[in-house]
């Protein structure tokens, strides 16, 4: 178990990491998620101990390494270019950790051996690192930082540098990789696809602070904030002011003129305005009339088609609310819907997610 | 009319390599018109003197000194005179002061080189410029301003004196030492600047994956660090050990000719005791000894580049 306690890191005026409290579990896949810039490269260098932060300490399993160098650090970490050492064969570089720590010849062959046919590296152990493809060379990198067999493994958008079909089987193997040998991995991205794919949970970083974390579903469905809302998938942000409180329903109106009616479960008492998401593969739309609540009538002003599914835009008959929705490429059986088709629109009230404005 | 076509199609096709091929063979020519004058030079300045200066080492002199063309082994046999080896002890004295120049030079300038490449590129630029800004001085002037400081009223001793640390002024000018301080100084920055070229090719994030994988500063520089400057260290041994060793103007000047090196010896056989033959048979021991560790760096940079 990793204990990130209440860690800063500031850099002169910039403060990269300001103030994360976190756990990773052990033998989880925690992933570090959030744009260039929100501070999530350097937590990981806090992890591994190339930053030393500001205020804060890092203990893991209990034992304060704040102050470990480190080479002292039971952490292995796999780098975004791979830091292959050029001068050393694929062998020399996967035992290179192994020598360090001065484990025997004969358990480091076997050892290496191991994790070469693990990574499906076998007749490429004499091979330089430059003989190799991007691929390979990132399992060169993943097999260095597993055979040390660390604590924790830390990954630092390792399959940035992949082409998009590479990424996808990689991720997949990743993933069953880090079930087979069930060491804690805690990864670093900024693409929140493959942050949904991979994670046990998901750690969604924003400007150096932590939004929100939990399990892949519960920040996709019920996010905390409107960043989280925004960068985790697509959503709708819409404003919303509250009109009227009903018992457990509440109406609201959102900017543009909607009115939607909303469970109050989400919307404290004392709040009047917020924002109200919607993912935009939630609105539903019709050709015919729907007997449901928050059902609008709506135009098709905008049509992207983007192969399995369609990006439609769509205005409201009453008002300027205007929305997106995504909706699959349906079977000649069903509905099409086109560009300045008249709708039927619906919004279902557990699917809008309320979150805090950002004061 | 069909079939015609087709044949000239298949003409086209079988001529189109012979074209490629010339558009490949030009850059090549006109790459040997670019180093002609390159080539030229060579062989005019550097292997024909060279090949005179084989001849003479061959050949006998007269009483005034005047070459004649008669063969004879005798010069060689002068150098390697095992009864009686001033010569073989001079070019040995010559070897280990270079060795010792070229240790140092390493041991001062690796540091500096990779300080310099750790830093920041405006930094980095200003920090080379400082190491260059002394070739901007008569080399004769550099090494007096040595002598002003290490002779036995210069200010290292005033200095040293003033602050109590001798009783009295040291002899530091025409030792040994002096000869070391000077040589140091005419080459560090040719290790510098090699091994800076390669330091500032090291990736940071190779530095971090060897303390990662648990190799402590130590290890991580001798696993790491020095294989990759490699090239950066050979190009600065052969830049300074070589030339250190044939140098006579420091030694001379601040060795003041007590201990002459081999560089002294080639220097008084031509202008003052003008025996050219035997100047020339040390001449071509001397470059023979260049080749050898010319040879000897390459031989280990190319087992490197191999494995790269």
């Amino acid at each position: 178990m990793i204990q990130i306690n209440g860690v800063t890191k500031r850099f002169g005026n910039f403060t990269a990491v300001n103030d994360v409290t976190l756990e990773v579990r052990t033998g989880e896949f925690l992933t570090l998620l959030g744009p260039s810039g929100c501070g999530k490269t350097t937590l990981l260098r806090i992890l591994s101990g190339f930053e030393h932060p500001t205020e804060g300490a890092i203990l893991i399993d209990g034992e304060d390494v704040t102050d470990l160098a480190p080479y002292r650090r039971n952490v292995n970490q796999v780098f975004q270019s791979y830091a292959l050492f050029p001068h050393m064969t694929v062998r020399e570089n996967i035992g290179f950790g192994l020598r360090m720590k001065k484990v025997a010849d004969d358990e480091t062959r076997r050892r290496v051996a191991d994790v070469v046919k693990l990574v499906a590296l076998e007749g490429f152990e004499e091979r330089y690192p430059h003989q190799l493809s991007g691929g390979q060379r990132q399992r060169v990198a993943l097999a260095r930082a597993i055979v040390p067999r660390p604590t924790v493994l830390l990954l630092d958008e390792p399959l940035s540098a992949l082409d998009a079909k590479l990424r996808v089987q990689m991720q997949f193997e990743l993933k069953r990789l880090q079930k087979h040998l069930g060491i804690t991995f805690v990864f670093v991205t900024h693409d929140q696809e493959e942050a949904l794919t991979m994670s046990d949970r998901i750690a969604v970083f924003n400007k150096g602070r932590l939004e929100q974390l939990g399990a892949a579903g519960e920040i996709y469905h019920h996010p905390k904030t409107a960043f989280v809302a925004d960068f985790i998938g697509e959503a709708n942000l819409l404003d919303a002011e509250m009109i009227s409180r009903n018992g457990v329903t509440g109406c609201v109106r959102v900017e543009g003129g909607l009115e939607l009616t909303i469970s109050l479960d989400q919307w404290p008492a004392e709040m009047t305005r917020a924002i109200v998401t919607v993912r935009p593969e939630k609105v539903f739309i019709s050709k015919h009339p729907i007997a449901a609540e928050n059902v609008f009538e709506a135009h098709i002003t905008e049509e992207v088609f983007q192969g399995a599914i369609d990006r439609l835009g769509i205005q409201c008959v009453t008002g300027t609310t205007q929305l997106t929705a995504l909706v699959a490429n349906e079977s000649s059986l069903q509905e099409a819907f086109h560009q300045g088709d008249r709708i039927w629109c619906g919004l279902h009230a557990d699917d809008l997610v309320v979150v805090r404005r950002e004061e | 009319m069909q079939a015609t076509n087709v044949t000239n199609a298949t003409n086209a096709a079988t001529e189109l390599p012979t074209t490629a091929t010339n558009h490949a063979r030009r850059p090549k020519l006109f790459g040997w018109l670019l180093i002609a004058p390159m080539v030229l030079w060579l062989a005019l300045f550097v292997v024909a003197p060279l090949i005179i200066l084989l001849v003479y080492s061959f050949c006998q002199r007269d009483d005034l000194g005047r070459i004649v063309y008669q063969f004879t082994w005798e010069n060689y046999a002068r150098i390697f005179d095992f009864e009686n080896p001033i010569y073989l002890r001079t070019l040995w004295l010559s070897i280990l002061y270079a060795g010792i120049t070229t240790a140092l030079c390493i041991a001062i300038g690796y540091p500096v080189a990779w300080f310099i490449a750790r830093q920041r590129e405006t930094v980095r630029n200003r920090l080379l410029m400082l190491v260059m800004i002394p070739f901007w001085t008569s080399f004769l002037i550099r090494t007096y301003a040595w002598i002003t400081i290490l002779s036995h009223n210069g200010l290292l001793n005033g200095f040293l004196e003033a602050a109590k640390i001798i009783p009295g002024p040291l002899e530091m000018m025409y030792t040994p030492f002096a000869v070391v301080i000077g040589l140091l100084y005419a080459y560090l920055p040719f290790m510098i600047l090699p091994i800076y070229g390669s330091a500032e090719k090291v990736d940071d994030s190779l530095v971090d994956a060897a303390h990662d994988l648990g190799a402590g500063p130590f290890r991580a520089f001798s696993d790491v660090i020095i294989p990759l400057t490699w090239p950066g260290i050979s190009a600065g041994i052969l830049l300074v050990f070589v030339p250190a060793i044939g140098m006579f103007a420091i030694t001379e000047l601040m060795g003041g000719g007590r201990q002459p090196m081999i560089g002294n010896v080639i220097q008084n056989q031509f202008l003052k005791a003008r025996n050219w033959p035997f100047g020339a048979a040390l001449g071509i021991i001397f470059t023979l000894l260049f080749i050898l560790a010319y040879a000897f760096v390459q031989y280990r940079a190319s087992k490197q580049n191999h494995n790269q």
